[in-house]
């Protein structure tokens, strides 16, 4: 009995609480993906800089805070620094909607030109972080590191395994559900919710009823802004910051916001969780998690690891491709191109 | 004088060739126009000049007196004025309320009294109201854009066609209501189809072949006309 709750928590502190909070980190990305093809009509590949470009804010602003010696201990001090790296982020998403983006809708331009132009806007913020805060590893989080560490855990317990769960995954978790319920109470319950979701539904009854597509934009962009923003600082508090993971997690997120239903929030984060176990659990080495379960002389010898995680990527890639060859409108049914 | 009136208008859309030539049509207020004619007569197309979707290289528009050719779509719509197109024409993945709401966007005051006066006129909606509109009927979702477009209180309502594809009793009872509503005071004009059904409702009926006026006259009398039922009323 004791093996199979050994094997439970094996599971549950390698494989599913960080399968949940990098589910949480995915989906709050590909919200801000999906807000913004659902209401811009083209895919934002600028998204993982804007994620990085927020964190580097609150990395900065952190920098400074510590300077002063001001901290929140036990938490960490760039929970202090969200809101204005969060500030910052949505003036930056604006300014270049001004510089950039604008012009292209007001050309009436095809998606795949906007899509070309977020590539260009993401070649840019990728100079400018890196100019400057370097392409270096930088750790985000201070204050404690563990809600439980693994010690306690099975010194509390008597088990073998231990439950771990950091300080940053607590937070990202809670910080992930207050910002998704905040989300859909504004998207569901206030007129400008509303009025973004009507001109995404239907852009040209949208403008006969009055509604005003700048102001739309305007609101996408400081959604995505926040979201960005604590999607990359939660990512970086869990990991740690550099700026070239955001590049790579561009395609868990686009992976995410398609599997879902592009356009379709709630679909943005069921297709989060679903990169993210996916990601996890293909990856994981099961071979610690039979030994328990199975008679001693029946444990096996290899890793029992589908793929190495070097290879996670390549998860995101398949479920994509499958996606697009069986139901290409994701799973529920978002606006398909 | 006329309380809508597109005067002599030619155009077509974008720099394409124009689809009305010195086209004609006028409604006075509280009162049915109905635009009748063969495919490709240019019958939407006039309406959508009307409510200036697309540029004139002559003539105006006149509402109220007041002229308003130079006017985008949303302008007019502050205006008094409600469009409701032929397709397209609901928020299909919001609720029949929400749909009403998105129509008074542009009102500030309280619109409850008004959302009652709509669920008046359509019970059913009242019913469903919860439920979104992709999931209703043809003849369902007719009445919530019909319903969406009276949300702002207009003094005109333009509908593109809004028996396209729903049942012969659906269609009666849509007309029903469209006449309730002109009884309130709004000035209709509608571009249809099911010429014989609308005419029959119209207090006046307008004839556009090749996007020109062919006969205008009331809708009884056009219905009477032997040369319109011919060529237009099958017989």
């Amino acid at each position: 009995m004791e093996d199979v709750t050994n094997a439970i928590v094996l599971i549950l502190n390698f494989l599913f609480v960080p399968g949940l909070t990098y589910g949480c980190q995915l989906a709050l990305g590909a919200l801000g993906v999906t807000l913004v093809y659902g209401i811009l009509r083209y895919s934002n590949f600028a998204h993982g800089e804007t994620m990085s470009f927020g964190a580097m804010v609150c990395i900065l602003v952190v920098w400074w805070l510590q300077s002063l010696g001001i901290s929140i201990a036990p938490l960490p001090t760039v929970l202090l620094a969200l809101p204005i790296g969060i500030l910052a982020t949505v003036l930056f998403c604006l300014l270049t909607d001004r510089l950039v983006y604008r012009f292209y809708r007001q050309q009436k331009s095809q998606p795949v030109i906007l899509l070309i132009a977020s590539i260009g806007v993401m070649f840019l913020m990728n100079g400018l972080i890196r100019f400057v805060i370097g392409p270096d590893d930088r750790r985000v989080g201070d204050g404690a590191r563990f809600i439980i560490n693994a010690r306690e855990f099975r010194q509390m317990t008597g088990l073998s395994e231990g439950l771990a769960i950091k300080t940053s995954q607590g937070i990202t978790v809670i910080v992930t559900v207050l910002l998704v319920a905040a989300l859909f109470w504004f998207l569901n319950r206030t007129r400008a919710g509303k009025s973004m979701r009507a001109y995404s539904d239907n852009e040209d009854l949208a403008l006969l009823s009055g509604i005003n597509p700048e102001r739309v934009v305007m609101i996408t962009w400081i959604l995505t802004g926040i979201l960005a923003t604590i999607a990359g600082t939660l990512y970086g508090l869990d990991k740690s910051y550099k700026p070239f993971t955001y590049l790579q997690l561009l395609l868990p997120i686009f992976a995410a916001a398609i599997v879902g239903g592009l356009g379709n929030p709630l679909g943005a984060i069921a297709g989060g969780f679903v990169i993210a176990f996916s990601e996890v659990s293909i990856t994981f080495a099961y071979r610690k998690f039979i030994a328990y379960l199975v008679p001693e002389s029946w444990a096996p010898d290899g890793l029992l690891q589908l793929l190495s995680t070097d290879y996670k990527f390549a998860v995101s890639f398949v479920i994509l491709v499958l996606v697009l060859l069986i139901r290409p409108t994701g799973i529920f049914r978002g606006q398909s191109t | 004088m006329s309380f809508l009136i597109g005067e002599v208008m030619t155009g077509g859309y974008g720099t394409g060739a124009d689809i009305l030539h010195d086209c004609t049509i006028a409604v006075d207020k509280g009162e049915i126009a109905v635009v009748v004619g063969p495919n490709g007569a240019g019958k939407s197309t006039a309406m959508k000049a009307m409510f200036g979707m697309l540029n004139l290289r002559s003539g105006r528009v006149l509402l109220d007196g007041e002229d308003i050719t130079a006017l985008t779509p949303q302008a007019r719509v502050h205006k008094g004025m409600g469009f409701v197109p032929q397709t397209s024409n609901v928020f299909t993945s919001m609720s029949v309320e929400e749909n009403l709401e998105m129509g008074a966007f542009i009102r500030e005051d309280d619109i409850s009294n008004t959302m009652e006066q709509v669920f008046a006129l359509f019970p059913i909606l009242k019913e469903k109201r919860a439920q979104a509109a992709g999931e209703l009927s043809g003849g369902q979702r007719q009445q919530v854009a019909v319903a969406r477009a009276l949300m702002t209180k207009p003094q005109v309502l333009m509908l593109d066609e809004p028996t396209a594809g729903v049942s012969p009793i659906v269609m009666d009872e849509l007309f029903d209501r469209i006449i309730e509503i002109a009884r309130t005071g709004i000035t209709i004009l509608i571009v249809e189809q099911n010429a014989r059904q609308a005419l029959n409702i119209a207090d006046k009926g307008y004839v556009l072949v090749q996007g020109r006026n062919r006969f205008t006259d009331t809708g009884q009398a056009l219905l009477a006309n032997p040369e319109v039922r011919q060529s237009f009323l099958g017989g």
